[in-house]
């Protein structure tokens, strides 16, 4: 069973967020970055696959040579093989047809994905990559097991959970718990060393969006503290009118 | 410009974020068009027209996966001619808009914050970093897919009622490729992701035997209940109820935390609430700063006088 894992490169979630250039330009200096949180979550469910059921994991990033540090990371927590599609990730469909491209040559049984990225949050790629290749994209996945060429899942659904099965190949969202989250052994960080990691050109496609501006949220103007349960309750009925 | 909106009800009763999307829609300008997928009564759907729908399509059947729902969302853009389809966000929405947006050779923007500006193009506002930043983007294509954050706009209410018509699709066989095995209901009586009013819980209150007093709140108020992550990844609570970067975002009128501290990740989840409460016994908690309304107090003190207190109102 073959499985393609797409992570992106993403600041860790406790960064600050500021901009340059006339807020036009993310500032990442500074800035640490990791395989985004629901992309690690579907890297640990693919790995654990791995010993289950003897699939073979590749992961695939869309960035520029900067993203290599987190391709690693993800071949030192298991993954067997990488792809780096060498171009900037300008927008969703964009990152879409490169994936697209990348995984309709490449015989996947499963593409599994986060179930949004933390950087543009749009919770669209994985749903962009099915369209394209004209297969299922469900999400967000909460459970995955496969059982030879068809998985049993169950995703979240407004107000609940919803359980189903699919036969393969398919496109999953992942968030938790579908897996704990692995970090690295001194075998794994060895090893990814040597594991290959081969660069492609894009194909070439237009961005369907273009961003402008970036601005920060205005700051709130100061919390308003209560010195009693009766104070606060005043000031929830005839400050904020919610009660 | 015309534009359709889809409609997600529950229970048979239309969703306070899908009456946001069709005012949302109504401002932009056009004519609204309303796309029912279900079986909702035709009396509710009807009253879409006082948030500005002009017509209502209610297409009667199941559509349980995301590929056969954007199907048919694409179906009827193209027999009604719409050239704007907006969603309200929801467990699926990005997801469905994805594909439709590829279908029809879109644009897409999710988490959209502000009404179309068309004084040059056709540009948002969207919501980046989980929150912490925003973006305007400017949608390059002819047809232009919106997923609405709640609370954009206010609900319009004073328009007539709308026409409903049946409407029909046609879903290839090769879309139906899901088999759905069953579902299981959220515990609670208010969905989390609906709640006008969210009552959280975090570390602070030290077991699952002291939710009591979280629900007992909730209650007084036709709250739901959520927590912090560590709360869920415990097993306190169930996963269903983490509000953060990894679990749930809310955007509630009122955010009551409990005991949580407002961790970055835990408050990426709540900063679109339009009021937040923060009860903590620690003055310094990063929460406070976050925060509308607060109380520097033991929870097992407060909490419970809050909740008589509110009962008494
Ligand atoms: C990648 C990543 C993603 C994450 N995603 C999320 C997420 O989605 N959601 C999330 O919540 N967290 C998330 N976290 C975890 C987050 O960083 C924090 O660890 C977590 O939010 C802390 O939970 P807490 O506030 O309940 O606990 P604590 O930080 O332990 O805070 C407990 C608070 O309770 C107060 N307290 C103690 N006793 C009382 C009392 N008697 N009465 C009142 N107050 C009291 C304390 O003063 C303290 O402020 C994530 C972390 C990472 C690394
Ligand atoms: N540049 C990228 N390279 C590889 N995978 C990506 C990239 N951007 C997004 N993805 C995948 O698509 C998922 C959803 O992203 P998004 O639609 O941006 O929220 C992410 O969790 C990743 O798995």
């Amino acid at each position: 069973m073959k499985v393609l894992v797409c992570i992106t490169h993403v600041p860790d979630t406790t960064s600050k967020i500021s901009f340059t250039e006339g807020d036009t330009k993310f500032d990442s200096t500074g800035v640490q970055y990791i395989i985004g949180p629901y992309d690690d979550y579907a890297l640990a469910r693919a790995v654990e696959l791995k010993d289950s059921n003897g699939a073979v994991v590749t992961v695939l990033n869309v960035g520029g040579a900067e993203t290599e540090p987190t391709i690693r990371k993800a071949l030192a927590i298991g993954a067997d093989d990488a792809v780096r599609v060498n171009a900037d990730p300008i927008d969703s469909l964009f990152v879409a047809q490169q994936i697209a491209h990348v995984a309709k040559d490449g015989g996947f049984d499963l593409i599994l994905m986060g179930r949004e990225s933390i950087d543009y949050n749009g919770g669209q790629v994985h749903a962009m990559v099915g369209e394209l290749l004209g297969i299922p994209s469900i999400s967000p996945v909460m459970k995955l097991d496969i059982d030879s060429t068809k998985a049993s899942m169950s995703r979240e659904i407004e107000g609940g959970k919803e359980f189903l099965e699919a036969e393969m190949p398919f496109v999953a969202g992942c968030q938790e718990p579908i897996a704990e989250w692995k970090i690295p052994n001194m075998r794994g960080i060895m090893t990814a060393r040597t594991k290959p990691l081969n660069v492609v050109e894009p194909v070439s496609e237009e961005a369907a969006i273009t961003y402008g501006a970036y601005e920060m949220p205005p700051a709130k103007s100061g919390v308003k503290m209560a010195d009693s349960v009766d104070q606060l309750v005043d000031m929830l009925k005839n400050d904020a009118k919610v009660l | 410009m015309s534009i359709l909106v889809v409609i997600d009800s529950a229970g048979g009763t239309i969703k306070k974020a899908s009456r946001e999307a069709v005012s949302y829609a109504s401002q932009i300008g056009g004519d609204v068009i309303a796309l029912s997928l279900g079986d909702t009564p035709e009396s509710e759907l009807a009253s879409l027209g006082k948030n500005g729908a002009s017509k209502v399509i209610a297409v009667a059947g199941g559509f349980n996966s995301i590929q056969e729902t954007a199907t048919a969302v694409a179906e009827v853009m193209n027999s009604a001619s719409t050239e704007v389809l907006v969603l309200a966000q929801s467990a699926k929405a990005s997801a469905v808009g994805g594909r439709v947006a590829v279908k029809l050779g879109g644009a897409m923007a999710s988490n959209v914050v502000s009404l179309p500006d068309t004084s040059n193009g056709f540009v948002v506002k969207t919501s980046i970093f989980s929150g912490k930043a925003f973006a305007s983007v400017t949608l390059n294509k002819d047809k232009k897919v919106l997923v609405v954050n709640k609370n954009t706009v206010e609900i319009k209410e004073d328009g007539a009622d709308a026409s409903v018509e049946a409407g029909a699709v046609n879903i290839p066989d090769s879309d139906k490729n899901i088999t759905v095995t069953g579902q299981e209901k959220a515990s609670g009586d208010v969905l989390l992701t609906d709640a006008d009013i969210v009552v959280s819980g975090g570390r602070g209150l030290k077991g699952p035997e002291n939710w009591g007093m979280i629900e007992d709140l909730a209650k007084a108020l036709g709250a739901a209940t959520g927590c912090s992550k560590p709360v869920s990844d415990m097993d306190w609570r169930p996963h269903s109820e983490h509000v953060g970067q990894t679990g749930i975002k809310v955007a509630p009128t009122l955010y009551i935390a409990v005991g949580i501290s407002g961790a970055i990740q835990h408050l990426a989840g709540v900063n679109s609430s339009k009021n937040i409460v923060v009860i903590n016994t620690d003055e310094d908690a990063p929460f406070f700063k976050a925060a509308d309304y607060g109380i520097v107090g033991d929870a097992f003190e407060v909490v419970p006088k809050l909740t008589e207190a509110i009962k008494a109102l």
